[in-house]
C-alpha cells in the first residue's frame, strides 16, 4: 500500500503523483525511443510502420479526447479536421513553405477553422452537436471534390516528403527517422495536453462536462470554454491529419470519410473516456485488430485448412468488442487498469462498488 | 408533366425517410436515446421480408409476409432494449450513441452474411405496374408508399392519443420518475417503444425494397433520415414526417434543376442550416434549461 500524503496545493497539479510513477513513465519513454533500434537490427521495418500509424491515431485520439472526454462534447466529424490539416499541409509544402513552419501553421489553421465551424453549432448540445458534426463529416468528401483545383478531387493528390533543414524524411526510404518525427509530435502534444489539464482552462473543461449549469454558476463562460476546447482539439486533429498524409503519401476524397470519424470516437471509448491514456490504448486496439484478424486467418488456413473469408468481419468484430466494453466496462481499458491497480494498492480493502456511478432518472427538457 | 412525376417520386422517397425518422423520434421521445442503427433496422426489415416472400427463399405470400416481418422486427427491437439497453440506464447519451452505431455495424455484417452483399429486390404483386392518365406515368409502388405512410401515421396518432398504452408511453417519455410513481412499468414500456419503432422500420424497409433494390449498405440511408428528424425537431412525430418529405422533395428537384453535385449535398446542407438557425428544428419543443 502506498500513501500519497499531500502537504501543499501543488501536490494536486504535479506532473507525476509520486516518484515511482515518474520512474515507470521514464522507462516507457526509453522503450519508445529504443523501438526503432530493434527493427534496425532485424532489418524489417514493417511492424514499425504499424507502430507509427498507431502513434498518429493516438494524436488524433488525444484531440478528440480533449473535446469528448474532457469537455463532454461529442464530435462525429473529426476526420474533417484531419482532412483540413492534411490538405493545408500539402498545399503549403507545394507552395515552398519549409515543413518546420508549415506543420505548426497547419495545426493553427485547423484550430481556427474548427473554432469558426464550432461557433454556430456550440449552442447545440448532446445529440444535435453529434448530428451537425456528422453532417459536416459527410460533406467533407463532396467539398474536396468541389475544390478540385487545390485538392485534386477524385484523382487525389500526392503528399510531398518531410524535409527538416534539407534532411528528407520519407516513410519508405527512412522509416526510422519518420518514427522519431511522429514520436516527437506525440510528446509535444502530450506535454501540451497534460499541462492544459493542470491549468484553469482544463479545469473549466471538466466543469462544463460535468454540469453546464454549475459551471455557469461558477462564472465560467460556456461558449468561450467550448470554443477553446474545439480550438485545441481541432489543432491536434489537424496535426494528426498532416502526419497521416505523410504516412499515406497519397490522399483522395475518400481518405477522410465518415467511417474514420466514427472510428476515432469508438477508439477513445474503448480506451477510456476522459483519460489521456485512453487515447493511446484505443489507438493500439484499433491498430492491432486488423493485424490480429489477418494473423488469425492465416493461422486457421495453414493449421486447420479452414478458410474464413467473410467481408465486413473486421468491423463486426470491432463493433462487438465495443458493445462488450460499453456494457461491462464503461470506463474503457484504462478504467479496467485503474480498478486492477486500486485492488492491489488497497489490497485487502478493495470493495466492488468503489467505482459505481450514481443512478440517474430521465427528466426531459421537452414539455409536450 | 415532368413536375408531377418529380413531386410524386420525391414524396415517395420522402415517405421512406419520414418513416425511418419516425422510428428515431419514437425512441428519442421515449428514452432520450438516439438510435443510430434505425436505418439498419429498416434494411434488416426489408431483408426479412425478402427472405419470407422471394421465391428463392421461403416463397410465402406477400400479404402474409408483411405482418410476419413486422412481428420479427418488433421482437428484435424489444430484445435489443431488453438485452442491452436496459443495462445502460443512467449512463451518458454518448455511450448509447456509440452503442447503436456499433449495433449498426453488426446488423450490416449479419445481413451481408445471411443474404449476401448483392442488391435484391422484393417480389411484390404490384411490381412494375404503372398508372397512366393524361400522359402522366405514376408507378403503383410510389402511390402505395404514400398511401401506406398516411394510413400508418393516422394509426400511430390514434394509438398515442386514444389507447392506454400510448398515453403511458407519452408519460414515460416526459418524466420517468413521475411515471414510476403512477405505476407505469417504465422499463417494459421503453422496450415496447423499441418494438414499435422496429415494426415501423420494417414497414419503411418493405416500402423501400418494393420501390427498388436493397443491399446491406442501404442502412446508411438512415443518415438522411436523421436530417429529416432534425429538421422536424427530433421530438415531434409530424415534424419527422414533414422533414422527411422536405428532404425527399429537395433531392429530385435539386438534381433536375440545380448544378451537378448539389443534390448530394442538399440534404446535409439543409440539416446544418436548420441546426444553426433553428437549433430546435422547425417544430421546436425544447425550452431553455432552468435550475
Amino acid at each position: 500500500m502506498r500513501f500519497v500524503f499531500k502537504t501543499s496545493y501543488d501536490a494536486d497539479i504535479r506532473w507525476f503523483k509520486h516518484g515511482a510513477q515518474m520512474f515507470w513513465y521514464a522507462i516507457l519513454l526509453a522503450i519508445m525511443l529504443a523501438v526503432p533500434l530493434y527493427f534496425m537490427a532485424t532489418g524489417d521495418p514493417y511492424l514499425l510502420g504499424e507502430f507509427t500509424s498507431v502513434l498518429i491515431f493516438a494524436i488524433a485520439g488525444m484531440g478528440l479526447m480533449l473535446l469528448t472526454g474532457q469537455t463532454g462534447l461529442v464530435s462525429l466529424g473529426h476526420a474533417t479536421f484531419m482532412a483540413m490539416g492534411c490538405y493545408a499541409n500539402v498545399l503549403l509544402l507545394n507552395a515552398g513553405v519549409p515543413w518546420l513552419i508549415s506543420f505548426p501553421l497547419v495545426g493553427l489553421l485547423a484550430g481556427v477553422f474548427g473554432t469558426i465551424i464550432a461557433f454556430p453549432v456550440l449552442r447545440l448540445h448532446g445529440v444535435y452537436l453529434a448530428l451537425a458534426t456528422l453532417a459536416m463529416s459527410i460533406l467533407t468528401g463532396d467539398f474536396i471534390i468541389l475544390g478540385e483545383a487545390w485538392t485534386g478531387g477524385v484523382s487525389g493528390i500526392a503528399v510531398p516528403d518531410i524535409s527538416i533543414f534539407g534532411y528528407g524524411v520519407n516513410k519508405y526510404a527512412n522509416p526510422y527517422a519518420y518514427y522519431y518525427v511522429v514520436l516527437a509530435v506525440v510528446l509535444i502534444v502530450l506535454a501540451f495536453y497534460r499541462n492544459l489539464l493542470r491549468s484553469p482552462t482544463g479545469r473549466s473543461f471538466a466543469a462544463v462536462r460535468d454540469s453546464e449549469i454549475s459551471a455557469q454558476a461558477m462564472g465560467i463562460n460556456l461558449t468561450r470554454t467550448k470554443a477553446t476546447s474545439f480550438f485545441f482539439s481541432c489543432a491536434a486533429a489537424g496535426l494528426a491529419g498532416a502526419l497521416f498524409g505523410h504516412n499515406a503519401t497519397y490522399v483522395t476524397h475518400e481518405t477522410f470519410d465518415v467511417v474514420m470519424s466514427i472510428t476515432l470516437l469508438l477508439m477513445i471509448v474503448i480506451g477510456g473516456l476522459g483519460f489521456i491514456h485512453g487515447a493511446f490504448l484505443g489507438a493500439i486496439v484499433v491498430g492491432l485488430i486488423p493485424v490480429l484478424i489477418a494473423n488469425g486467418r492465416s493461422f486457421l488456413a495453414t493449421t486447420f485448412d479452414v478458410n474464413i473469408n467473410i467481408p465486413g468481419l473486421e468491423s463486426a468484430m470491432f463493433a462487438s468488442i465495443l458493445i462488450g466494453f460499453i456494457l461491462f466496462e464503461p470506463m474503457g481499458l484504462y478504467g479496467r487498469w485503474l480498478k486492477i491497480r486500486t485492488y492491489f494498492e488497497l489490497f485487502p480493502f478493495y470493495r466492488k462498488d468503489m467505482f459505481r456511478r450514481q443512478k440517474s432518472y430521465l427528466k426531459t427538457e421537452r414539455v409536450k | 408533366m415532368d413536375f408531377v412525376q418529380l413531386v410524386v417520386s420525391g414524396l415517395a422517397n420522402g415517405c421512406v425517410y419520414g418513416l425511418i425518422a419516425l422510428g428515431f423520434v419514437l425512441i428519442y421521445k421515449a428514452t432520450e436515446a438516439v438510435n443510430f442503427a434505425q436505418g439498419d433496422f429498416m434494411m434488416i426489415g426489408a431483408f426479412v421480408c425478402v427472405g419470407l416472400t422471394n421465391a428463392e427463399y421461403m416463397g410465402l405470400s406477400f400479404w402474409l409476409a408483411i405482418p410476419l416481418a413486422m412481428l420479427i422486427m418488433a421482437a428484435l427491437g424489444y430484445a435489443f432494449d431488453w438485452g442491452v439497453l436496459r443495462h445502460m440506464s443512467g449512463q451518458s447519451q454518448t455511450s448509447i450513441v456509440i452503442l447503436t452505431i456499433a449495433l449498426g455495424f453488426i446488423l450490416r455484417f449479419a445481413a451481408g452474411t445471411i443474404w449476401s452483399h448483392e442488391p435484391v429486390s422484393l417480389e411484390t404483386p404490384f411490381a412494375g405496374q404503372d398508372l397512366r392518365f393524361n400522359g402522366i406515368v405514376l408507378g403503383i409502388d410510389e402511390i402505395a408508399i404514400i398511401v401506406v405512410t398516411v394510413v400508418l401515421t393516422a394509426l400511430l396518432f390514434l394509438f398515442f392519443s386514444r389507447t392506454k398504452l400510448g398515453v403511458a408511453m407519452q408519460a414515460a417519455s416526459q418524466n420517468q420518475l413521475a411515471a414510476y410513481y403512477m405505476g407505469i412499468p417504465v422499463k417494459r414500456i421503453q422496450s415496447m417503444v423499441w418494438a414499435l419503432s422496429g415494426a415501423v422500420a420494417a414497414v419503411a424497409g418493405i416500402l423501400f425494397a418494393s420501390k427498388g433494390a436493397i443491399d446491406p449498405s442501404a442502412g446508411l440511408l438512415g443518415i438522411k433520415a436523421f436530417a429529416a428528424a432534425a429538421i422536424g425537431g427530433f421530438g415531434s412525430l409530424p415534424g419527422a414526417l414533414i422533414g422527411g418529405l422536405i428532404i425527399g422533395l429537395v433531392e429530385p428537384f435539386s438534381s433536375r434543376y440545380g448544378p451537378p453535385g448539389v443534390s448530394q449535398i442538399a440534404p446535409y446542407a439543409i440539416l446544418l442550416l436548420v441546426l444553426i438557425f433553428r437549433p430546435g428544428g422547425l417544430f421546436s419543443q425544447s425550452q431553455k434549461k432552468k435550475v
